[in-house]
């Protein structure tokens, strides 16, 4: 602890402090070495392990085909991750999403294929048994206190029971909805996929322009344009690249069956993040979300229901769960009794953690899941390419996953070394 | 009961809070017997006492987190029933504990209305926030801070400890109950909070001060209450007493003409 007299520096109010690039990019620099490192890691290792594939497999790895197998391979995880977001938060986590995902996909197939229940109502109630797994399993950590790694251990293998029932003896129930088939499948028409680019990068202008003016009006220190102007260029050009990449032709042979534009599951996952990221940022929900993640018993001296709270982050991550097993079943076209299982569950906890979110709890964004997913599809797609051995994959696999628990880890040291 | 002498208040102002014969038992176990107690506003009244002396029960009875068992409990000369944390910050009674409670995780803004949010609609409104916090900072005189959108834990102990307390005045309350602030601190950091604790009675509010350190008691309470097993030996003017005086009631009950009666002392 310092003993060191802070100088008496006037108030923010006396001297709004403008946030300009230079002081934006030294307080990310503090942040940093504070331990703070955020998606940095992340970013890097995509970038990094891109160019390496790209390198060693330039006529497997960096085609357009591969780009969008790439994006579908890993959507699945990347909404799993999302949910496992809202419970990492907490410091808890949640063993049993991957089978989760695989119980709501059975639910789906089967009230589809042999019901013939029409999609919505099949949609919703594969989503309602997310709610309900995630209702179950927060009520036993919440109300009576049992561990949420042996409450949710104990659904992993319960749930593979239940997936099995669900499915039946049949083993592989096929999926023939034409929509939820298209989930998966279908891309936007090159058009479309400009209109959604417009949308979302003017969207994301607009959110910033009027969050300044508030901020103005109210007569708070205000940050420079420069900053978000540089967030708005850099998501148009990102975004924007995108785009146009997907837009062209992909098909090995386009006289067949043409294949262009960006994949339906995109946008789709562009509203969840928007609203999710909403739901944690802007709301006192997800203000209590990080609080109870941060110091539980501050919370709940300052009158949050932390019990309540804990509950409906596993109802969420349970739900988004379910709803990455639908996308499982639409890729697959089927569920079978492994849908969900394997490594589905480690490489979703591995998306988060990747991109940033810590294991202790009370850091981490929605977003993470997106970046920490890329990584991991990068490596899931990328690996194969290279070597065939299955055991060289699964042990590249793990020591990525080792390394961002380390940097996380590390990061917390480095910040309780920081804080004074 | 309690043979202090000297009136707490010359100025015959109504007190803010005022106990009268409070009791309160664990099992067999009495751990007050009967405790006097008035607050008044613009005041700090030191609740001084040993381990076992009974403080921490009495000013848990005073936030809600216990019930007294008996005594008459008036806040503002009305008899109230305070029987939650809640009903106790509804009277605009705060509590600013030793472990903080704040969320490292968080930053000032979030911290100071941490659970009490303001909302538009439901949206969190951020810019309402920032700005009552600011003020509230403002008017406590804290410059410390660079900037309110700091997270916690990049906060030095003293910046902490006045963060907790911004928190509690932020709420309009009357009343705040500050246990043990500067015990973690260190020399510059306890001069910053005992400033910061004269200052808010010096703008109005009735300020409990629990310590261990006699020197915080001396520099800014302007009275002392002193427990003794479960008893109030005294409630003394600050100025009219010295340092050994003090230790003297915390420790055997009496100093002097001042304390309980030496029958009492049998009793032990």
């Amino acid at each position: 602890m310092s003993t060191t007299i802070q100088p008496p520096a006037v108030s923010a109010e006396d001297a709004p402090e403008r946030a300009t690039l230079g002081s934006a990019s030294r307080d990310y620099l503090v942040r940093v070495r504070g331990g703070d490192v955020g998606s940095l890691p992340a970013i890097a290792g995509f970038v990094f392990l891109v160019v390496l594939f790209t390198i060693l497999r330039p006529e497997t790895f960096a085609t357009k085909l591969n780009w969008a197998n790439l994006l579908n391979q890993s959507a699945a995880v990347i909404f799993i991750a999302m949910g496992l977001v809202f419970v990492l938060l907490l410091g808890e986590i949640d063993l049993s999403a991957g089978y989760t995902a695989g119980v709501g996909a059975g639910t789906l197939a089967v009230l589809l294929t042999l019901k013939g229940w029409p999609w919505p109502a099949a949609l919703l109630a594969a989503l309602v048994v997310g709610l309900v797994i995630g209702l179950l399993i927060g009520l036993l950590v919440a109300r009576l206190g049992i561990p949420s790694f042996v409450v949710t251990l104990s659904a992993f293998l319960a749930l593979q029971g239940v997936l099995l029932t669900v499915i039946g003896t049949g083993g592989t129930v096929p999926l023939r909805d034409p929509f939820i088939l298209s989930l998966m499948n279908e891309n936007l028409s090159p058009a479309v996929g400009w209109v959604m680019w417009v949308v979302v990068v003017a969207g994301y202008a607009l959110v910033e322009v009027l969050g300044r003016n508030r901020r103005r009006k109210a007569g708070l220190a205000s940050p420079s344009v420069a900053l978000p102007a540089l967030r708005i260029a850099v998501l148009a050009v990102l975004l924007g690249l995108m785009v146009f990449l997907f837009n062209l032709e992909r098909a090995v042979n386009p006289a067949i069956k043409s294949l262009k534009g960006v994949p339906l599951i995109v946008p789709i996952a562009i509203v969840f993040v928007v609203v999710l990221s909403f739901v944690l940022k802007r709301t006192r929900f997800g203000q209590h979300v990080y609080a109870v993640g941060g110091n539980a018993e501050a919370a709940r001296r300052a009158g949050i229901n932390v019990n309540r709270v804990k509950i409906a982050c596993f109802m969420i991550s349970s739900t988004l769960a379910a709803f990455g097993g639908v996308l499982l079943a639409s890729r697959a076209n089927s569920v079978s009794p492994s849908t969900g299982g394997a490594s589905t569950l480690l490489l979703a906890v591995g998306a988060a953690v990747i991109g940033g979110t810590s294991l202790f709890g009370g850091k981490g964004r929605i977003i993470d899941a997106i970046i920490g997913g890329l990584v991991i599809a990068v490596i899931q797609n990328g690996l194969p390419l290279i070597t065939q051995r299955a055991e060289i994959q699964f042990i590249v696999t793990g020591l990525v996953l080792l390394l961002a628990a380390s940097v996380d880890a590390i990061s917390r040291r480095r910040a309780a070394a920081t804080g004074r | 009961m309690t043979t202090g002498t000297v009136s707490p208040s010359g100025d015959g102002q109504q007190p803010l809070l005022s106990l009268r014969g409070i009791t309160k038992s664990f099992g067999a176990v009495d751990v007050l017997k009967g405790v006097d107690l008035d607050c008044h506003l613009g005041q700090v009244t030191a609740l001084v006492g040993d381990n076992g002396a009974g403080k921490s029960t009495l000013v848990k009875g005073i936030a809600g987190t216990h019930t007294f068992d008996g005594g008459t409990y008036l806040f503002e000369g009305r008899e109230v029933n305070v029987t939650s944390p809640k009903a106790a910050s509804d009277l605009g009674i705060e509590v600013v504990y030793q472990d903080l409670a704040l969320c490292d995780n968080l930053d000032v803004v979030h911290n100071m209305f941490l659970g009490r949010e303001e909302t538009s609609g439901i949206v969190m409104d951020e810019t309402t926030m920032e700005r009552r916090a600011q003020e509230t900072l403002k008017g406590l005189s804290v410059r410390t801070l660079k900037s309110v959108r700091t997270s916690v834990s990049r906060l030095s102990g003293g910046q902490r400890q006045t963060i907790a307390i911004a928190r509690a005045v932020l709420w309009n309350s009357k009343l705040v109950i500050l246990d043990e602030p500067t015990a973690a601190l260190g020399v510059a950091q306890t001069e910053q909070v005992l400033n910061l604790v004269r200052r808010l009675a010096d703008s109005g509010l009735a300020v409990i001060l629990i310590s261990h350190n006699m020197n915080d008691v001396k520099q800014v309470a302007d009275t002392v209450a002193a427990l003794y097993l479960g008893s109030l030996a005294a409630t003394v003017r600050a100025a009219d007493v010295t340092t050994g005086q003090i230790v003297e009631l915390i420790t055997t009950g009496r100093s002097g003409e001042l304390g309980l009666a030496a029958d009492r002392e049998v009793l032990r």
